[in-house]
């Protein structure tokens, strides 16, 4: 794997852009087709790719497996907390009504930023810690 | 056009389904199975499903791929040839395939718009997508707004399939690493 220089270069190469567009697909999901499940797929195989190409070790300074593990509960608690938020300002559960009391629309844009915000960081870190596991069990 | 496109990815469906089950070496078995997820991700853009395109491309043929050669890399990477007799799954696979088949016959046309899923809560969806929510891709707010629900459950659901892999996984290295004591890394 050491030997492998174009795979190296051209990854390091190619990592920014994926993570840029991972970026781009969560944060355009409004406009355009993608959202936080996409981005969470595409930033976690940026991760993946990486550990493959320079080890699972070196990705693990990177991404930590204790981080990752952390993130997965994360997103599901940000996911459900925007939802009590909403009940705790009178609304229904899930309504974004209540992120803006005098424009509802503006409300819902930034609930359904919100909720997708907890979908990439779950699916991001889900993805990754399955690598992870995969990747420590075929070590041993 | 867009028949000569779809039968054309609609072959090569076909092709490298015969080739999965042709094939014996595991490895070729999980290519061959990425391949198909992108050609289906292209049939799905081809049906202007562009998320759905999206998520086929990036699960199906990029991080799957990846999950079943990490798999391949800890089991066998050939298929044992097992002499089994080949009647039954045939009559029950051929029979199910029948049925499906002859389902399709009373599905309407693709693309009609006079059909009950589009005429139930969809014209809703496209009409106030933006008045309610100021967000463009219907998609989107339906997901993540009018549908907030059947998210959540799905993020629940990646949320215990990610902890579960791990407990399978990490919990047999755990006692396997307490077996040989504490200086193997």
């Amino acid at each position: 794997m050491k030997l492998d220089l174009i795979l190296r270069v051209g990854v390091k190469l190619i990592l920014p852009f994926i993570l840029l567009f991972a970026f781009y697909v969560h944060f355009h999901g409004d406009y355009g087709p993608g959202g936080g499940f996409q981005a969470g797929v595409i930033s976690a195989a940026m991760v993946i790719l990486y550990g493959l190409i320079f080890g699972v070790d070196a990705a693990k300074r990177v991404v930590p497996n204790g981080f990752v593990q952390r993130l997965i509960p994360l997103g599901v608690l940000i996911y459900v907390s925007t939802g009590i938020f909403g009940m705790l300002g009178g609304h229904r559960y899930l309504d974004y009504g209540v992120f803006s009391h005098h424009h509802p629309a503006h409300g819902h844009e930034y609930g359904i930023m919100l909720v997708e915000s907890g979908v990439i960081i779950t699916v991001f870190s889900t993805m990754t810690a399955i690598f992870y596991a995969f990747a420590e069990r075929g070590r041993s | 056009m867009e028949t000569v496109v779809n039968s054309v990815l609609l072959t090569l469906l076909a092709i490298v389904t015969i080739a999965i089950i042709r094939q014996r070496s595991l490895f070729g078995v999980v290519i061959l199975a990425g391949i198909y997820s992108f050609l289906m991700a292209s049939v799905l853009i081809v049906m202007d499903a562009v998320d759905v395109a999206m998520t086929e491309a990036s699960v199906g043929a990029g991080v799957s791929t990846i999950v079943l050669l990490a798999t391949l890399f800890l089991t066998n990477s050939r298929e044992n040839p097992q002499p089994r007799n080949v009647v039954l799954p045939l009559f029950v696979s051929g029979s199910v395939g029948a049925a499906l088949i002859y389902g399709t016959f009373e599905l309407p046309p693709f693309g009609e718009a006079q059909t009950p899923v589009h005429l139930h809560t969809a014209p809703y969806y496209l009409q106030q997508s933006i008045p309610d929510t100021g967000v463009a891709n219907v998609v989107t707010s339906v997901l993540a707004d009018y549908r907030g629900y059947d998210t959540l459950g799905e993020t629940t659901v990646i949320f215990t399939a990610g902890i579960g892999v791990m407990l399978l996984l990490w919990g047999r290295r755990r006692r396997k690493d307490n077996d040989e004591g504490p200086t193997s890394s």
